[in-house]
Order: structure tokens, then C-alpha cells, then sequence
């Protein structure tokens, strides 16, 4: 449970190591580089902004050529393959694959290049087909469109709008220009085109032609020098080439496919080289020697210290952080407490000064989640299938794993709140056996049925509510001694802890917590009047004391009056805590409406068979359901009442120097 | 006159499931256009912004809690309806309306919430815990409207 201690560590080396010693740092990665030296006569950073450009590039072109192999040749992902995190490599393997990486690069280039031909062959084809397309109804024309006639004929190819027969033809031109002599054929005719040629003497070509477009007729869009037959069949010779050629390509790059891996490990060693560079960047350099200054976490700095001066001529020189210098933020916390890093990482990291809350708040996320979700055989179900997953994907990206983990430890509260409450998929097991086997049995709860005594549940889930509020503000009183800010713990914290249990000691033998509780509580006299006490000196202690940083009396008090009146704002943070029993209830009669609907089939096969249906789907959606509802509702009381209390959030994540990959981890000593 | 009892406790079932049934629907339907919207643009927020739509659902949860309730407090499940006087029936019907209203409305303005809280999505993906937040302070509401006609239709005896 803790923010790790960060310090500055600032690395002078020769240039001759520069390489070597970044490489150093970047596959430790633990620093985080932050340069505080500006620019002068002597310390120039280096112009590398082309050279980290060219690695993306390349990077990039992998990357793509990646999508491409998916593409031609996919390999088979399950929906959970994206658990499965990154591979490992040997770094020898790794090295071997590198030597090639001009080779590869070039194959990366091929592909997309192969790719790219595949799409404009594809073009090619539409183009053509679309040629054919529109020869299709000259079809039966056997002389070539331009065909222009014997020594005295002229042959005029178009078309004219709607489907026309000869003798439509003939009288419309006779209309037009009674002696004109031309013989018209009809070459094939449509819905609302008619295709046709005419013939008519070459003298009278000009008349014949100026006639019929004064009727509609048009020259063909598309005129080629060939039978249209014959054009025909070799635009279908050139398609099936093309498509051969396209065979041939997809063949070529599902060839290639062999190179996946290298590529992937391709794509990764330049992303690392960009970052490299990119680094590389930003630190000054004189003549001989460089500089890199960053962040460490203090426990790493011996480590870093001996990598680089046993193997190199450097200074290595570590400081404490300046006062207002803001460190970034790494969390440390055991196994079970790191789970629920997620959570506080969703709020916020720590700010300047902070404590970690992560353990305290893990303990109380799982209590919670448990008790939200309450059923037994859910909570099983989580635990079952978190446990698997986390043990079938050890290498699952770290987020995605300590989500699962976190779930796993829920499942496991879950189940403990099942059996606690007596629920096991709500009460299947009294329905089957009052269905099928005529009498009813079950289990009984080992605490009690909250379906039954609501209020009592009501209770307790204020109580934990008011035990998760006051170790809120515990947690505020600790920071405050810690920061030696005696004044501040006395007013803010001690002051309302006053009041407050004061406050409950007075409510709890009253008319009203008696009604809700169905018990009386009866304290002897002394705490009660300690009660009181309690609360009237806790009240006027916060009335004079929350506006001291103010010299106006009048102005102070007004101050105090109005942080008094928070205590609405503790009744309202405790009444919240209601929703861990409306949303285990919730659970419990959403899972018995499922139960009750699957058992009107009666006692028969057919029963069974509508049971067994409508248990499955209908405890699947229950779970899907109210485990949102759970993780939702369980963050709102981390977020709002319990990190209300104490908690701001606001640090910046550490974001070291280091080999980030994409597709594979190369092995060498582990990182933190 | 005394068979109305049954029918006001009935519709007090249905009430509670009918208003905060839609009331989801509506807060359901106006987050899930919006998720679209983002999906459309970058499928692989699917999940975030699913559940972002998921959470205005849980108001016809609730109604349909109070409507089993009060449906087998009368015995309607088992076969046999129990003998329900008027005064009675209309007790029931004033403790299931607290979930309906409250559920109509509440489902109602959390898919707005919802909704805007999927645009947080859109543009800063990595601040999802926060953003599933504001749709549940919304949701507090209805549960407390869930706690009441749950406690009160319970506490009723027939």
C-alpha cells in the first residue's frame, strides 16, 4: 500500500556509449525521462525527428502489410483470443529475425504493393465488364461498328428511344422527309431502346442522317472497331487473364503468409527504434558526452546505478525530488490489493501528498460487490470463470488481468454473501424440488433471508455504510498527522467523529430507529448523556472551528454554521448505503421470477425441457445484469461516499522509457 | 364492490411495471443512439458504450421486482387469489407507484445522462470510470423508490 518513493537520477555519459546505454535503459524501463536543462552553447539536442519519422513509417508499413496477410489469409481468432496478451520471444530469435529486417521490410513493401495491383485489376475487370455490358445488344451485327459501307452504301449503327418495330421506323421517316430512300434494321430492341442500323446511299448519308436524329436517333456511346461478337470474346479472354493474374497475387501473398511473425517482430523493433529516437531527441549533447535526466522509483535507482557504471564510463547522480516538483505516480500494493488498482486508476491516481487508498478501499470493494450481488451460485460462476481465464492466459495484457482478478475475489465475497442469505440461483432449488419431486426443499441461510426481514438487512447496510464513512474519514485524520497538521486533525476530523457518534448514540434509542429495527435498544443513562455530550460539544467545536482561517468573527461563525450543516450531507452518504439491499433483492426476485417462469411447464418432460431453457437464458441474463449493476454501484460508493471523505485523485501516471510492443515481449531481465 | 380490491392491487403491479418499463425504454433507446453514433465511428468502444447504454435498463428491473412482489403477495401466481378488500387493494396500488413515477422519470433523464456520458466515451475513452458515474447518481433515485414500494408493499398484510 503505498505511492513509490520516485527520485531524480541524471545520467552523464560519453557519446560513444550513447547507444548502448539507451538501449540499456529502454528494455529496464523503469525511468521516466524528464529533462529540466535548457539549451545553451555547450548542451544541443539533436534534430532526430526524420530518422523517428522513417521508423514509424516503417513501422506503420509492417503494420499494414500485417492487415493485408489477415485479410488474404486469416488466422483463426477465438472471441478470447484477445486475452491472450503478447508473445514471448527469445531475444536470440528476436536477433536472428532482425539481421533480416531489410528483406522483410521489402516483403512488407511487396505485399502492399501486391495488395494495391489486386485493387486496380479489380477496376480493370469492372471497366471491361461494363464494355461488354453495353455491346451485349449488338450482338447479332456481324461487320464491326465502324464499318463504313461498299463503294456507294453507307451504314449508319444507333439506337432510338423506345421499343420501335420496322414499320413504327419507316412511317416516322416517311413523315419526315417523304423521298428518302434508306433500309433500316433492327439489330435487337428493349424495354426502351431500340437498336438498330441503317443503310441508305453514300450521296444521300448527310440527308439520311440530319433525318433521323430529327426522329430520335443517336449514335452509339460506344463505338469499337471489331465485330461486336468477337470484341466480345476477347474483353472475356482479357477478364480471365486478369482474374488468373489476381489468382496469382493472392497466391504470392498468402505465400508470404510465412512471414507473419517476422513481420509482427518487424513492426515491434522499429515502434521501440521510434521511441528511441524520440528520446534521443530530447537529450543535450556537447561535443563528447550526453546527458539524460528522468524519473526513477527509488527501489530501481541501485539497479540502474550498477547496469550502467560497471559496463560504462559514466556519471550517475541521484537526487530527492524538489518540494514542487510533482513526481509521477507508481503504485505498489500486494497481490490482492493490486487488483482493485483499476478502480482507483478510473477515479485517479494519487495526487501530490497522498496516500495510496488502493488496499483499504480493495478490502471494502469486495465486501461490497458481494454483498450487492449475493448469490451464491453466481458468485461461483465469476470465481470459476475468472480463476480459468487468469490461469489459461498467464500473458494477458496487465489491465485486463487485474480486472479478472479483481472479479475473481468479487465472486468469491459473492458467494460468501449467498451462502450467508440462503441464495443459490435464487431458490431454484426449492422450485425443482416442489416441481418434480412433489415436496420442497432448500437451503436455509446461515444468516438469514433478507426477502424475508428487508429491515434488517436495511440496518446492517447503513451500518457497513457508516463503518466504510468513518474509515473514509480516518484515513483524512491519519493524512493530516502525517502532514504534522495537529489543528486541522483536531477540527476537521476529531470534532465531526464527535459529532457524529454522538449523533448515532442519540438516534439509536429513539421511537424511529426502533420502528425500522424492530428492537429497542435501551442504553443505561451515562451514554446517553455522553451521547449528548458527545454531539453538543462536536456541534459547537465545528460551529466555531471550520471558518478559523477566517479573521471575521461574524464571517467565521457563518462558515461554521454552514459546515455544520453537512451533517445532512453524512445522513444522505448513509442512506446511499440503502442500495446494497435494493440490488441484492434485486438479484434475489429477478432470480426467482426466472425460476417461477421456468416451472409452469409443470412436472413433465416437456417441463424439463422448458425449465432447463429457461434457467439457462434466463440466469445468464440475471448474472450479465445485476453484475453490472454491482461493479457500477460498488465504483459510485468508492467514488462518491468513501473517496468524498478524504480522497482527490489528480497524480500523473509514470510512463517510463520502455520497449512498448505491439504484438510480442522479447525476454531479458523483467521490468518492475 | 368488494371483489375491486384484486383489481387495484393488480394495477398497482402493473403501474409499477408499466411506467418504469418505459421509462428504461425511453432512457434505453436515447443512450443507444448515441451509441451508435460512436460506433459508428470507432467499433471498438463497443463495449464501453454498451454499458454505458445498459445502465437507464435497470428501472424496468425494479419495476418488474415490485409487480413479482405484489403479484404473489395476492396470491395471483399460485392460482388462487387471495381475498383482497378495497382498502387493502388500493394500499398496494399507493405503494407500487413510487417505483412507476420515479422509475418513468428517473430511466428517463439517465438515458440523457447516459447519453452524455457515451460522448465522454467518444472523445476520452480512458475516463470511463468517471463517466459511468453520472448516469448512477441518477439511478440512486429510482432505488430509492425501489426501497420504499418494496418496504411498503411487504409491511401490507392481507
Amino acid at each position: 500500500m503505498a505511492v513509490l518513493q520516485m527520485q531524480r537520477m541524471s545520467i552523464c555519459a560519453l557519446k560513444k556509449d550513447r547507444k548502448a546505454i539507451l538501449e540499456k535503459l529502454q528494455s529496464m524501463g523503469v525511468m521516466e525521462i524528464n529533462h529540466v536543462l535548457e539549451e545553451d552553447e555547450d548542451f544541443r539536442r539533436m534534430d532526430t525527428a526524420n530518422a523517428r519519422l522513417s521508423f514509424d513509417k516503417a513501422a506503420a508499413s509492417a503494420d499494414q502489410a500485417l492487415d493485408i496477410l489477415q485479410q488474404y489469409a486469416p488466422v483463426k481468432q477465438s472471441l478470447l483470443s484477445s486475452l491472450a496478451g503478447k508473445d514471448l520471444i527469445d531475444k536470440e530469435r528476436f536477433q536472428t529475425v532482425i539481421e533480416n529486417k531489410d528483406e522483410l521490410l521489402k516483403t512488407a513493401k511487396r505485399i502492399q504493393m501486391l495488395d494495391k495491383e489486386k485493387a486496380e485489376l479489380r477496376a480493370n475487370i469492372l471497366k471491361i465488364e461494363n464494355s461488354i455490358e453495353s455491346l451485349m445488344p449488338w450482338q447479332k451485327l456481324d461487320v464491326p461498328m465502324n464499318f463504313l459501307g461498299t463503294a456507294h452504301m453507307a451504314m449508319i449503327p444507333g439506337t432510338m428511344p423506345g421499343m420501335l418495330t420496322l414499320e413504327n421506323i419507316y412511317s416516322m421517316l416517311a413523315q419526315q422527309s417523304p423521298d428518302l430512300e434508306v433500309d433500316v434494321h433492327i439489330i435487337s430492341a428493349e424495354q426502351d431502346t431500340t437498336y438498330l442500323t441503317v443503310f441508305c446511299l453514300k450521296k444521300d448519308a448527310a440527308q439520311a442522317e440530319e433525318t433521323l436524329r430529327s426522329i430520335g436517333f443517336a449514335k452509339p456511346s460506344l463505338i469499337i472497331d471489331q465485330v461486336p461478337s468477337k470484341a466480345k470474346e476477347e474483353m472475356e479472354a482479357e477478364i480471365s487473364g486478369i482474374q488468373e493474374r489476381i489468382a496469382a497475387i493472392e497466391k504470392e501473398v498468402i505465400d508470404s503468409a510465412v512471414n507473419r511473425e517476422g513481420l509482427k517482430l518487424l513492426a515491434d523493433y522499429y515502434r521501440v527504434r521510434a521511441e528511441k529516437y524520440d528520446v534521443l531527441g530530447q537529450l543535450p549533447q556537447s561535443e563528447r558526452t550526453f546527458l539524460i535526466s528522468g524519473y526513477v522509483p527509488t527501489k530501481e535507482v541501485s539497479k540502474v546505478q550498477k547496469a550502467l557504471t560497471d559496463k560504462y564510463d559514466c556519471v550517475v547522480d541521484v537526487e530527492e525530488l524538489k518540494e514542487d516538483e510533482e513526481a509521477p505516480v507508481l503504485l505498489k500494493n500486494n497481490k490482492f490489493a493490486s487488483s482493485a488498482e483499476g478502480i482507483l486508476e478510473a477515479f485517479g491516481l494519487p495526487g501530490k501528498g497522498e496516500l495510496d487508498p488502493t488496499a483499504i478501499m480493495s478490502v471494502f470493494y469486495v465486501f461490497l460487490f458481494g454483498l450487492m450481488l449475493s448469490d451464491a451460485a453466481y458468485g461461483a460462476i465469476v470465481s470459476i470463470v475468472c480463476g480459468i481465464l487468469i490461469l489459461k492466459f498467464p500473458r494477458m495484457g496487465k489491465g485486463m488481468k487485474t480486472s479478472i482478478q479483481l472479479f475473481f475475489w468479487c465472486g468469491i465475497s459473492t458467494l460468501f454473501w449467498g451462502i450467508m442469505f440462503g441464495g443459490y440461483f435464487g431458490d431454484v432449488i426449492n422450485v425443482v424440488s416442489k416441481t418434480f419431486f412433489g415436496h420442497e426443499v432448500g437451503i436455509p441461510a446461515v444468516w438469514f433471508v433478507p426477502l424475508d426481514e428487508p429491515m434488517k438487512l436495511l440496518i446492517y447496510s447503513m451500518l457497513f455504510g457508516v463503518i466504510h464513512l468513518f474509515t473514509g474519514l480516518g484515513i483524512k485524520g491519519y493524512m493530516c498527522l502525517k502532514d504534522k497538521k495537529y489543528m486541522d486533525f483536531f477540527c476537521d476530523v476529531v470534532l465531526w467523529y464527535m459529532l457524529l457518534v454522538g449523533l448515532l448514540i442519540m438516534l439509536i434509542p429513539s421511537d424511529i430507529f426502533a420502528s425500522i429495527a424492530q428492537t429497542s435498544i435501551v442504553f443505561p443513562p451515562a451514554v446517553n448523556a455522553l451521547g449528548k455530550g458527545l454531539a453538543i460539544v462536536g456541534a459547537i467545536g465545528i460551529l466555531l472551528m471550520s471558518g478559523r482561517a477566517n479573521k471575521n468573527f461574524g464571517l467565521r461563525i457563518a462558515l461554521g454554521a454552514y459546515d455544520l450543516y453537512n451533517v445532512s450531507g453524512w445522513l444522505s452518504d448513509v442512506l446511499s448505503y440503502s442500495r446494497l439491499l435494493a440490488l441484492g433483492l434485486a438479484t434475489g426476485v429477478i432470480a426467482s421470477v426466472v425460476n417461477q417462469m421456468g416451472s409452469m411447464g409443470g412436472k413433465s418432460v416437456f417441463g424439463a425441457i422448458v425449465f432447463i431453457f429457461a434457467f439457462i437464458v434466463g440466469h445468464t441474463f440475471n448474472i450479465a445484469i445485476n453484475l453490472l449493476g454491482a461493479y457500477v454501484h460498488t465504483n459510485r460508493l468508492q467514488y462518491v461516499e468513501f473517496f468524498g471523505k478524504f480522497y482527490e485523485g489528480g497524480g500523473r501516471a509514470f510512463n517510463p522509457f520502455k520497449e512498448n510492443t505491439k504484438y510480442a515481449d522479447i525476454k531479458e531481465e523483467t521490468n518492475l | 364492490m368488494s371483489q375491486l380490491g384484486i383489481v387495484y392491487a393488480l394495477l398497482g403491479a402493473a403501474v409499477a411495471v408499466f411506467l418504469s418499463g418505459a421509462g428504461s425504454a425511453l432512457g434505453v433507446g436515447v443512450a443507444g443512439q448515441a451509441a451508435s453514433g460512436v460506433v459508428s465511428e470507432d467499433p471498438s468502444k463497443f463495449a464501453k458504450v454498451l454499458i454505458l447504454q445498459l445502465l437507464p435498463g435497470t428501472q424496468g428491473l425494479y419495476g418488474l421486482i415490485i409487480g413479482f412482489v405484489t403479484l404473489s403477495k395476492i396470491g395471483l401466481l399460485g392460482g388462487g387469489a387471495a381475498e383482497v378488500s378495497v382498502q387493502t387493494g388500493l394500499l398496494i396500488l399507493a405503494a407500487c407507484l413510487p417505483i412507476g413515477i420515479v422509475g418513468l422519470i428517473s430511466g428517463r433523464s439517465q438515458g440523457k445522462t447516459a447519453a452524455a456520458a457515451i460522448g465522454i466515451i467518444a472523445k476520452k475513452p480512458d475516463q470511463f470510470g468517471k463517466a459511468m458515474l453520472f448516469p448512477a447518481m441518477v439511478e440512486t433515485y429510482a432505488i430509492l423508490a425501489l426501497l420504499i414500494s418494496f418496504l411498503a408493499v411487504s409491511a401490507i398484510q392481507i
